[in-house]
């Protein structure tokens, strides 16, 4: 199985990252019948007020490793063929794209289910911080994330 | 002996002005004690989150010499 975990500063496009990842990690396949992705990608509007742009920051040697730990948690729940996370940091703009999560097993259900999970610790337990400069000339740091289930 | 190295990261790295500090420690002590030996006139903001060696941990446990402890509020990525 493949798995691959990468931060990145520069931007992300996560289609062409997908396709990259299956042509280096699975050419010939054919075990695998779910894809199941997300993409996360910046607002212009949070809680009421325009934002112009965001600073991603992280804790480099932390993420990796609870990264690494969510995908170790997530093969132990669901039987996962290949796993892609992607986030990035510094400097981004509304309609970026921010994290990706692509998961694929050989059904739908391991696929859906594998996918929202790691999503959802990332978000919980990876230690990224988003700052946010505002129309209005303020900057703030986003207290807490919006709940992952509606 | 080793010191303890600290980090702080986004908005409580920007209420202490520095992003990193060491302290030499000699007797047991813990996250918090760390926190107010180092940082004596600011307490540490409600629900600020404890790393030790990059791990989650609670601000009652104990940091050892050559530890990497970091001090964050809480996380807000993906």
């Amino acid at each position: 199985m493949a798995q691959l975990i990468k931060i990145q500063t520069e931007a992300l496009e996560p289609w062409k990252e997908i396709i990259t990842f299956q042509n280096n990690n699975f050419q010939g396949d054919t075990n695998f019948g779910a894809t199941a992705t997300f993409v996360g990608t910046m607002r212009d509007l949070n809680e009421g007020d325009e934002v112009l742009e965001m600073t991603l920051e992280h804790y480099p040697a932390m993420t990796e490793k609870q990264l690494q730990g969510i995908i170790d948690e997530a093969n132990d729940k669901w039987p996962l063929l290949h796993i892609l996370l992607m986030h990035r940091v510094g400097s981004i703009k509304p309609a970026d794209p921010i994290v990706l999560v692509a998961v694929w097993s050989a059904h739908r259900a391991a696929a859906f289910d594998g996918c929202r999970f790691l999503m959802e610790a990332l978000k919980h337990q990876a230690p990224f911080w988003k700052k946010e400069n505002l129309l209005s000339g303020e900057s703030r740091w986003v207290s807490e994330n919006t709940p992952g289930t509606s | 002996m080793q010191a303890v190295k600290i980090l702080y990261f986004a908005s409580l790295r920007e209420l202490l002005g520095v992003a990193e500090a060491n302290l030499d420690v000699s007797s047991e002590m813990d996250a918090a004690s760390v926190w107010k030996a180092v940082n004596p006139s600011v307490d540490l903001p409600e629900a600020s989150l404890v790393a030790i060696n990059q791990a989650y941990a609670s601000l009652d446990a104990i940091v050892q010499p050559g530890d990497e402890l970091a001090f964050f509020p809480p996380v807000t990525g993906g």
